[in-house]
């Protein structure tokens, strides 16, 4: 892709220019995200067990309301001593009890039931202060086990704000997604490049994959050797759907639009057959357990996301110097181009497309398998992607391999990111939005020609 | 369960609510597919702003035409909001652009943040109710129908009478478009877009205008759906249910004008049918599985019609197999 004429060209600086009008006004509507604050205070210690408190209490507890006043300071927990706690039913106090040094605090109960317990909020020490000046007092806190544990938030309200490890962990996580959509995205732009067919299947192409890796790895196959293997399935099965299927189809010179409906019938049949076959619930590889982040400068991955990523990269330059350096890719590019033209010249139209089909059912197959190990396997994981691979393909220019990774980048970074914006309910909704957006702009997508459209 | 039983429960689902509701939103479907060439695959987009239509109205106890106005308003809109950018561009746009949409319009039902106008993903319940549907109901309480299967209660035939009234209204009305000079130049624009460009016809504003009744449409069938069942909930909004719609469509016959109701019926005298044998097999079979067993021989069935039968029921082999591209 001539890269100089491509920033040149005003319609792209358009659409980047949508973009970027269009993010602060989705960061207008911005929610706070939650999460992450628990967490927080967990790390740092103050997280709190009842074998802990078991300890601290030199012996059962017996009928009791308890827990510890904790709040980090700098980074540690620390405790405040002395702070009364008042347990009451019905206006009578049942219990009292203050905090000892280590923050914890026991309140012998008469029994079970519902009571109401209250901080006394101006027995906090210096520098102590409640989260939420309203929440001094529990009502309500039901007892039905012996003893209840109760948390008194104190510190600063960290929730929904993030340092700047968690903005590039985010956006690494999203370029991750981009990059499995990109390996997953690949195959379906080849073959609408060179057929036309706007294949709704990609998706079960994608579970697939995934499926067949899961099977291969529980018969205790270690999963790095599973990978080749399946994405070897993965090409006898692009090339079965082509041989079975689509050639005969375009042999009686079906209308693409009733190709279209086909390979709907096809998607819903095989996505049921198996979740008839796997089971209607997730599963998990080997390989995905187990897994701790590590920090790589300010971005926190674990060691698969890594791989993932370094797999990802290499089969697309791999993919790109295919298409670019060999006469197999050339021979791609023609037929995508002109296939009357491609066939007149000496092109064996039909084996190229053979040959796309087995290359796009293995990148969707390993697509599946990688988006299986940084999630789960499941039997509609593929028709759950299957709209975000449309925006990525559509987005970079339907039926180019190079707009597709480029699209497929965005939509993963987008996605990923845009749950820092938005509630993250709304995270698929944003990545659509921008196809459609984009649509509105540049129809052509990112990369692609103008002229294909009247 | 005999096999009587199990075929009159099928009869009793395809001539019933379901077999109408699936009626009249592909009526709408077959406007833009059968007639136009339109490839809406988030048709079920229309029906999901029409069934909310309803919700929505409930919930601000506004009554039951406010409801239609509302769900047909905004399918007005959803229409014109899709097909203005999309329908100058080549079909798969459309197609990828509307299940998009479509998608986009249930998870936003669905979201959290939502919930004070959608009810999150619980939905609104009770609207009939509180919409009054059946209240003008005069047919008296009882059993109506043959033997103990085929039957209907009044409520029942209540629906029916409306949803099957509204299809025979909009079938109707199709069939005198579809023979006016407006339908012709959309069957024109099916078969060859840039010869009806060629011969002075504004295409995309015809398109458009078959986009927006056929959404239309569907929005009727939702809200009728919601008005029916009491509930709007955004799972029942998936994609599955348009291509349910499609295999209607093409089962009996694209761009025919009685071809959605055979369809329909058709369609889910099949489905019921597969059903009551799946449960009346000599082991067990778990309601998810035999769920995805429907929707697989749904989805074998749509492949097998457009490879085998593209004209379904009632179609014309020639009219189909025109316009390679």
């Amino acid at each position: 892709m001539d890269l100089a004429a491509l920033v040149r060209s005003p319609r792209v600086l358009l659409a980047l220019v949508a973009l970027t009008v269009l993010w602060p006004a989705a960061s207008a509507s911005a929610q706070d995200g939650g999460g992450g604050s628990g967490a927080q205070a967990e790390e740092a210690g103050c997280a709190f067990t009842k074998a802990q408190a078991v300890e601290a209490n030199g012996g059962p507890l017996g009928s009791a309301i308890w827990g510890r006043l904790c709040q980090v300071q700098d980074g540690k927990p620390t405790f405040p001593e002395g702070v009364a706690i008042v347990v009451r039913q019905g206006g009578d106090e049942v219990g009292r009890a203050t905090t000892g040094a280590d923050g914890v605090f026991v309140v012998a109960l008469p029994g079970n039931g519902t009571y109401q317990v209250v901080l006394d909020p101006d027995t906090l020490p210096k520098g102590f202060a409640l989260t939420d000046e309203d929440r001094a007092t529990l009502d309500a806190v039901r007892v039905n086990l012996g003893d209840q544990q109760v948390t008194f938030r104190l510190g600063e309200d960290t929730r929904g704000k993030r340092d700047f490890s968690d903005y590039a962990t985010t956006v690494a996580k999203g370029l991750r997604l981009g990059l499995i959509l990109a390996v997953a995205a690949v195959g379906l732009s080849l073959v609408y490049g060179v057929t036309g067919l706007t294949n709704f299947a990609h998706a079960e192409l994608v579970t697939f994959g995934a499926i067949v890796a899961y099977a291969i790895n529980r018969a205790g196959v270690p999963f790095w050797i599973t990978l080749p293997l399946a994405v070897a399935a993965g090409a006898l099965a692009g090339t079965a759907n082509d041989r079975l299927l689509w050639r005969p189809l375009r042999r009686r010179r079906m209308a693409l639009l009733s190709m279209m409906v086909v390979s709907i019938g096809l998607s819903t049949a095989l996505r049921n057959i198996f979740q008839i076959v796997f089971g209607p619930d997730g599963k998990r590889y080997t390989a995905a357990s187990g897994q701790v982040e590590r920090s790589f400068g300010p971005v926190r991955l674990t060691p698969n996301d890594l791989a993932i990523m370094g797999i990802c990269v290499v089969v697309l330059v791999g993919m790109t110097l295919l298409l670019r350096r060999t006469r197999l890719g050339t021979a791609i590019r023609a037929v995508a181009d002109n296939p009357d033209l491609a066939s007149s010249s000496g092109i064996a139209v039909d084996r190229i497309i053979t040959v796309v089909w087995a290359l796009c059912g293995a990148l969707a197959a390993l697509g599946g398998i990688l988006y299986g190990l940084s999630l789960n396997v499941k039997f509609d994981m593929g028709f759950l992607l299957l709209l975000s691979l449309f925006a990525a393909v559509v987005l970079g220019g339907l039926g180019n391999a190079y707009g597709a990774v480029l699209g497929a980048v965005v939509i993963g970074v987008v996605q990923e990111t845009s749950g820092l914006l938005v509630d993250t309910a709304y995270k698929f909704v944003v990545a659509l939005l921008v196809l459609i957006l984009v649509l509105l702009v540049r129809p052509q997508g990112i990369l692609g020609q103008r002229e294909r459209f009247g | 369960m005999s096999w009587l039983s199990i075929v009159a429960l099928a009869i009793q689902t395809a001539i019933g609510f379901q077999g109408a509701s699936y009626a009249l939103a592909a009526s709408g479907l077959n406007l833009q597919f059968g007639y136009t060439g339109l490839s809406n695959f988030g048709h079920v987009g229309f029906l999901l702003v029409g069934a909310y239509g309803m919700g929505i109205s409930a919930d601000r106890g506004w009554s039951i035409w406010a409801g239609f106005a509302l769900g047909i308003g905004a399918a007005i809109v959803l229409g014109l909001l899709l097909g203005i950018p999309t329908l100058r561009l080549r079909g798969d746009y459309l197609a990828i652009v509307t299940i998009a949409a479509a998608e986009i319009l249930r998870l936003v039902a669905n979201a959290r943040p939502s919930e004070p106008l959608t009810g999150g993903s619980r939905g609104i319940g009770g609207l009939s109710g509180r919409l009054g549907f059946f209240e003008p109901n005069f047919i008296p309480e009882g059993r109506y129908g043959l033997g103990d299967s085929l039957v209907f209660n009044s409520r029942q035939l209540w629906s029916m009478l409306w949803t099957w009234g509204l299809v025979l209204l909009v079938t109707l009305l199709i069939r005198a478009l579809v023979r006016s000079p407006f339908g012709r130049v959309l069957r024109s624009i099916r078969e060859d877009e840039d010869a009806a460009k060629a011969l002075g016809k504004n295409v995309v504003v015809f398109k458009l205008q078959s986009f927006v009744l056929g959404g239309t449409i569907g929005a009727l069938a939702g809200a009728f759906i919601a008005l029916d069942s009491g509930a709007v909930t955004p799972s029942r909004w998936i994609a599955p249910l348009t291509f349910a719609l499609y295999t209607v469509v093409i089962l009996g016959g694209a761009g025919t004008v009685w071809g959605p109701v055979a369809g329909a019926v058709v369609y889910w005298f099949v489905l019921d049918a597969v059903d009551g044998v799946l449960n009346n097999l000599w082991f067990d079979v778990s309601d998810t599985t035999s769920g995805a067993v429907r929707l697989a021989l749904m989805g074998i069935g749509l492949m097998a019609l457009m490879v085998f039968r593209p004209q379904g029921i009632l179609g014309n082999k020639k009219e189909m197999l025109a316009g390679a591209r």
